[in-house]
């Protein structure tokens, strides 16, 4: 291996680029710890599994080029099995029904993986949809997810059986970790070898193929990471209210994901986190204000706002102004 | 002539709901050749061409690659024996730089390629060959410039490098010089002319001026049968070619060139 080399423009400027990434992220490290001190923080913590799941939905449809229509049933199977688990075993500690929740959707992301990847565009989403419909209908029916009800009531119990998780400032450093985690993970994968075959796959796939990759493979790894994330997601918030429904598994869910994503920005590494800001914030505020029965109609004319006038989202923009600026 | 046959088809058929696109085809491309597969429009040129490559399963017939069938394999598989394609639209990954594009073709066989909890870094030491394939191509300056920005006849010679990034035995270029101004031509033509040594190069072409320069033998296909092969002087003599191309001044023309 060569260790003495000539740093070419590019590589120059990919190491600033990592630089300036290594301070953005200084920066979200250092504002998620002051952030409870702000602001409430069961509402942060909400924001920050939205964002989990979108960042999850966002390697996906960003890096892959890939349209899921059916998201929500990763994240309800995280959240259930987690759930289950948490009411059903006192004695289990809150990250390990996580891991077994996380394992769970990594299993059915797996079996969906499987079955859609050989399709692609709408017709990958429409399987998609088709097999989170049938997970909606398993959890419906399943005496274990308490049907209509959901689960309530569910333990947070201590990190580790040490660290009691019952206060919220507690529970939203754990919940701030796991995000980061969560996060770190996207970016290692973005950015890995196997991050630039992805990318090569989403600009020419044919090309890729007649370089010799086997595409279906690699967009079946991005669905099970994707899947996996999206599952600790859902785990995640369930410890955080002690509650997993039905709400989480419905097709809204999977709509929602794909709003928060492309008003934060699609492919960009930031954009998820705002998008789910927002449309979390908005339905926060809302709820709470005489407009609160209109929160999808006001969501709804953001997202034909948002496609109609700035297609790459609201990091997207912000980004390309940069460069027009800057270069 | 005694060189070894490296690709080889017996009766390659391919049948789209009762038409027949490619009927009976049986070609034999011979180690070290530059082979052209030249016909007027809608002969099943870029029909074979993916049966080749396997992106068209074919509807009979055997494709043998040094005289082993290759018919059931798929495309991804025949490039990691050595026959890699190129496509009639510049195939290029646009939004990575020259230099990523290459690396991209040279990492796959680091084996590191699901990797994803490595860093990109790892890649770093594959930067020094990606430069010296993108020399050999004229295309040093380019290195750090995203795809998309690059001129098209640029883009083409990208791929080029790209495709010798997996040390092919053969290459497939399907129509390379096409949508090109007569200078790119000849960069192109000069180009393959230099990669092709040591190599063989199976290519879809429509300008006859450069299959008359470049091509050791040519096979004519029309209305997706062979009708005639050899090298390009017997060829353009042949009056069935000439009848096929309709009016024959493109073939004299080309000889001239």
């Amino acid at each position: 291996m060569a260790t003495t080399q000539t740093l070419t423009p590019a590589m120059e400027r990919q190491r600033n680029a990592r630089l300036r990434r290594g301070m953005l992220y200084l920066v979200l490290i250092a504002v998620g710890l002051a952030a409870p001190f702000v602001a409430y923080p069961v509402f942060l913590m909400k924001v920050l599994c939205f964002a989990l799941f979108a960042c999850a939905f966002n390697l996906l449809l960003g890096y892959a080029g890939l349209l899921s229509f059916g998201h929500a049933a990763f994240l309800a199977t995280g959240g259930y099995v987690t759930g289950f688990l948490l009411s059903s075993y006192p004695g289990l500690t809150p990250e390990l029904g996580i891991l077994v929740g996380t394992l769970a959707a990594v299993v059915v992301g797996t079996l969906f993986g499987a079955l859609a990847i050989r399709r692609q565009g709408i017709y990958f989403a429409m399987v998609t949809l088709a097999l989170a419909q049938l997970v909606y209908f398993v959890f419906v029916q399943s005496p274990f997810t308490g049907g209509e009800d959901g689960l309530h009531g569910v333990p947070r119990g201590a990190l580790f059986g040490l660290i009691s998780l019952r206060s919220n400032l507690a529970m939203y450093y754990f919940v701030f970790a796991v995000f980061l985690i969560g996060f770190a993970i996207i970016q290692r994968t973005v950015h890995s070898p196997y991050g630039q075959v992805l990318k090569a796959i989403r600009e020419n796939e044919p090309r890729a193929v007649s370089l010799g990759y086997n595409v279906d493979a690699y967009k079946l790894l991005a669905f099970v990471i994707s899947a996996g994330l999206a599952g600790l997601a859902g785990s995640t918030k369930t410890v955080v209210f002690q509650l997993a429904s039905l709400t989480d598994a419905h097709w809204h869910m999977s709509g929602e994901v794909i709003l928060m994503t492309l008003l934060g920005g699609v492919g960009t590494l930031f954009g998820p986190l705002v998008g789910a800001g927002l449309v979390v914030s908005l339905q926060h505020q809302l709820a709470q204000s005489p407009l609160g029965n209109w929160v999808s109609v006001i969501l709804g004319l953001i997202f034909v706002l948002c496609v109609l006038s700035f297609r790459s989202g609201i990091v997207g923009e912000i980004a390309k102004s940069v460069r027009k600026n800057f270069k | 002539m005694t060189q070894e046959l490296i690709l080889e088809t017996r009766g390659l058929t391919k049948e789209f709901r009762g038409f027949t696109a490619v009927d009976d085809v049986n070609l034999q491309v011979r180690e070290g050749h530059i082979h052209a597969l030249i016909g007027p429009n809608g002969a099943g040129k870029t029909t074979v061409f993916n049966l080749l490559t396997k992106f068209l399963p074919p509807t009979r017939g055997e494709i043998l690659y040094r005289g082993k069938p290759i018919t059931g394999m798929k495309a991804n598989e025949i490039a990691r024996l050595g026959l890699v394609r190129s496509f009639q639209i510049s195939a290029v990954f646009a939004h990575m730089t020259a230099l990523e594009n290459v690396r991209v073709a040279l990492q796959r066989r680091l084996g590191t390629s699901f990797h994803f909890w490595k860093s990109e870094r790892t890649l770093d030491h594959l930067n020094d060959r990606a430069m010296e394939l993108l020399d050999e191509v004229g295309l040093r300056e380019y290195a750090d410039v995203l795809t998309v920005e690059m001129p098209y006849g640029r883009k083409r010679a990208l791929e080029v490098a790209t495709t010798l990034a997996l040390e092919p035995t053969m290459m497939l270029l399907d129509e390379p010089t096409q949508g090109m101004g007569a200078e790119d031509v000849d960069r192109i033509v000069e180009l393959i002319r230099r990669v092709a040594r040591g190599r063989t190069v199976l290519m879809v072409e429509h300008n006859l001026s450069v299959v008359s320069r470049l091509c050791d033998r040519i096979t004519v296909l029309a209305r997706g049968a062979v009708l005639a092969e050899g090298d390009y002087a017997s060829v353009s003599a042949d009056p069935r070619v000439r009848e096929a191309y309709m009016g024959s001044e493109a073939v004299e023309e080309g000889a001239s060139a």
